[in-house]
């Protein structure tokens, strides 16, 4: 355990580097771009008006709050100093609210349908893809170019086809939202089971859109794993084939552990559009109303809180990586 | 360069890949030639019509015609006749006509309509078939009479100056009209949109505009990435750490953030279809730098390149002879998945409403963003948003088909 120290140490000091420069860039790019929001938010509020000195005492209202006669970096920390009490101002949209509020209620519903459609995308993708490179022949054929075309479909596109399919044409789902419009969030039977039927179409949709990729860079990964000279060199040695494979398909699992950390960010890009689809309660579609709705503070911290989500997620990868990998242990004790 | 090319043919993922693409773009080069209407012409007063054939109403009633001996009576009743009135039918059948209800089909429509007609009568009296219901039933029989008879519709003019009513035509049950001999009709192979345009003038017009963004979204795409990639690569030290960690910074934070915030900043002013495929290209590059650097870095220190220095060669001497012709296919390679990505991120962005700002042109991602907002997806209005998705799909399917194809070719290890 003494090795991972530095390896986990590392890692975690990386990351919070990653997440102080993607906190100012979340900050400074849309400061730096000519219409600045905070000047943007005083001329929406003071719309309507025809006071002039109104409109004066609003402008200098928010002046004052966001603080933009001070210099950039005071009212970064300034704004800093509000983000880390959870407060990111109040909603335009759906003012008076709280744009913590909007968010606290929005994540849970992302992270809960992300999280395990997204794995388990990724481990019946392997499977599929370790399968079809071992068996090769008739499965092989079949699949590939299947698994092929399903991946360049992007997931809003999956997200329409299994609408249209399993909630238009058979009525078996619901088409959209996360739970009955009928019902309030509660702890009750109908309440989760509504939920539970509402969790199906986008599960289903993302996790599919993932089995495509993940089947096709595994194929490949075994396909050259077990091409290489260990296996061949442990075939003459008269191992016996399941121990051999169950070696190859470890050694093809770990680029796409990394190829997972990669690609984690776009993927959710894309679970998140397809959310829109289904009007899902999640960040997508509170990404959507706030750009329909010019609601800067709540676009703003939703692109804040999906970036430290995708940091955390990367990171429990990266570490969960150096566990599996023995070369990061090896490493690690030179 | 001629035998490689050869051998990139002789790829079956290849060509597959290739032959979608050029008949993709084909389409939006040729289609146009031949359809001339404006793409964006809102032609429909309505939302989502069907797709079909629209010929002019007033065109077909006035039409010469000709007889055909297929009476439309028969669907005329079908259309008559609803689940309502079948009800209404039977009841009536079961209580003042006696007719036992196992002998009444009430899915048989002609049945019932013969079973009604034997034994309808309009005059009985029976106790609780208060007068309001002899009305209704009376009503509902001379609904039946009228779908039933072929006698046709009259068409009647008015008379400019006594503005009485002429006739001027009938139209028989069993009048039909060839669609050939109407001029004005209008062909929607897939309907039209939620602004009532044609979907398939306006898709080929939307497919070329996302091409032309994935395209300079890639190449800008590319070349900032090969040019940060060569010289982390070849300069090393300093220069290397720096770049690797702007690299690896914008890895791992969402490109598809970063390009919500820049696009939402500039404004909708400024966002148009170049500004949008510019912001792509600028977000997009960090992979590139990645696996050229990579490349450049295993290149570096090999003979050629080190005979290069020896003989005293400028570092863009070594780097344009030594080792771009090295990475060449790499580079191409990767710009292949750049535009497909580009496309993609185009559609994404405008599907959150922060796509191109322009009512000018028409985008894949916008076409899929009108179809959401106008709730296509939700009534069932397939046309407006299927062969979009369709498009999009087949177009990065053709585009990694073809990076498949040429990554065999190049990297042998990968060939089944």
């Amino acid at each position: 355990m003494k090795g991972y120290k530095k390896y986990y140490g590392q890692k975690l000091f990386w990351y919070l580097l990653t997440l102080i420069f993607a906190v100012i860039l979340n900050f400074v790019l849309p400061r730096l771009m000519p219409g600045d929001p905070v000047s943007a938010i005083a001329a929406r509020a003071v719309g309507g008006m025809t006071d002039s000195t109104a409109i004066q005492k609003v402008i200098n209202d928010y002046v004052e709050k966001f603080g933009i006669n001070k210099p950039m970096y005071q009212q970064f920390f300034m704004w800093l100093g509000n983000v880390l009490k959870g407060d990111f101002g109040v909603s335009f949209s759906q003012y008076p609210r709280p744009v913590s509020d909007i968010i606290n209620s929005a994540v849970w519903w992302t992270v809960a349908l992300q999280l395990p459609a997204i794995i388990v995308g990724w481990l019946l993708g392997n499977i599929l893809g370790a399968i079809a490179a071992y068996i090769r022949g008739v499965f092989d054929k079949a699949i590939l170019p299947f698994f092929l075309f399903v991946s360049n479909i992007p997931a809003f596109g999956m997200a329409t086809i299994l609408l249209f399919v399993f909630s238009i044409k058979l009525g078996i789902a619901p088409a959209s939202g996360g739970y009955g419009y009928d019902l309030i969030p509660n702890v009750s039977w109908t309440f989760v089971k509504s939920v539970i039927g509402h969790y199906q179409l986008p599960f289903w949709s993302i996790v599919l859109i993932t089995i495509g990729g993940q089947a096709i860079g595994m194929r490949s990964m075994s396909i050259y794993e077990l091409n290489a000279d260990y296996v061949k060199y442990s075939r003459f040695l008269g191992i016996k084939d399941s121990k051999i494979v169950g070696y190859v398909f470890r050694n093809a699992m770990l680029p796409q552990i990394t190829g997972l950390a990669l690609s984690l960010g776009t993927m959710i890009g894309g679970a998140l559009v397809a959310e829109i689809i289904f009007s899902y309660p999640g960040l997508g579609t509170t990404l959507l109303t706030a750009v329909t709705g010019q609601d800067y503070p709540l676009l703003s911290a939703c692109t804040l809180i999906i970036t430290i989500m995708v940091l955390i997620a990367n990171l429990v990868v990266e570490l969960l990586y150096g566990v599996i990998d023995p070369r990061v242990k090896a490493n690690q004790q030179d | 360069m001629k035998n490689t090319i050869k051998q990139v043919f002789h790829s079956g993922k290849f060509l597959v890949g290739f032959i979608i693409f050029v008949l993709i773009l084909a389409i939006c080069f040729i289609y146009p030639v031949f359809v001339t209407y404006d793409p964006l012409e809102m032609i429909g007063a309505g939302n989502f019509y069907k797709p079909g054939t629209y010929v002019s109403q007033e065109e077909a009633a006035l039409n010469e015609g000709y007889t055909l001996n297929m009476d439309a009576s028969e669907s005329r009743l079908a259309t008559a006749l609803g689940v309502e009135e079948l009800e209404k039918m039977q009841e009536y059948l079961i209580k003042y006509a006696g007719i036992a209800e196992k002998d009444i089909d009430v899915t048989d429509t002609e049945a019932i309509v013969e079973l009604w007609q034997q034994n309808y009568n309009p005059d009985m009296k029976a106790k609780g078939l208060t007068s309001a219901k002899r009305k209704a039933y009376r009503r509902l029989d001379a609904s039946i009479e009228n779908a039933m008879k072929s006698s046709g519709v009259i068409i009647a003019e008015e008379d400019a100056e006594s503005g009485e009513l002429k006739e001027a035509k009938t139209i028989k049950g069993t009048g039909y009209v060839n669609t050939k001999d109407i001029v004005n009709k209008r062909t929607f192979i897939l309907g039209t949109d939620n602004f009532g345009r044609d979907v398939l003038t306006e898709l080929v017009a939307a497919t070329k505009v996302s091409l032309r963004i994935g395209l300079i979204a890639g190449l800008i795409a590319t070349a900032v990435g090969l040019i940060l990639g060569l010289v982390a690569g070849y300069v090393g030290g300093v220069v290397d750490n720096i770049i690797m960690f702007l690299t690896n910074l914008f890895t791992v934070i969402p490109s598809f953030i970063i390009l919500i915030l820049i696009s939402y900043s500039v404004g909708t002013n400024a966002r148009g279809v170049m500004m949008v495929a510019f912001i792509i290209g600028l977000t997009s590059w960090p992979w590139t730098t990645r696996s050229v650097r990579s490349q450049v870095i295993s290149l570096r220190n090999r003979d050629h390149v080190n005979l290069s220095k020896l003989s005293g060669h400028s570092m863009f001497r070594i780097i344009f002879t030594d080792i771009l012709p090295y990475i060449a296919s790499y580079v191409v390679m990767a710009m292949i998945l750049q535009i497909s990505s580009g496309i993609l991120s185009e559609a994404q962005l405008s599907m959150i409403g922060l796509g191109p700002a322009t009512t000018k042109v028409a985008t894949l991602g916008l076409m899929m963003n009108w179809a959401m907002q106008y709730a296509a997806h939700l009534n069932g209005s397939w046309w407006a948003y299927f062969p979009v998705v369709i498009v999009i799909a087949l177009i990065s399917f053709s585009l990694n088909l073809m990076n498949t194809g040429l990554d065999q070719v190049f990297n042998p290890q990968l060939r089944d």
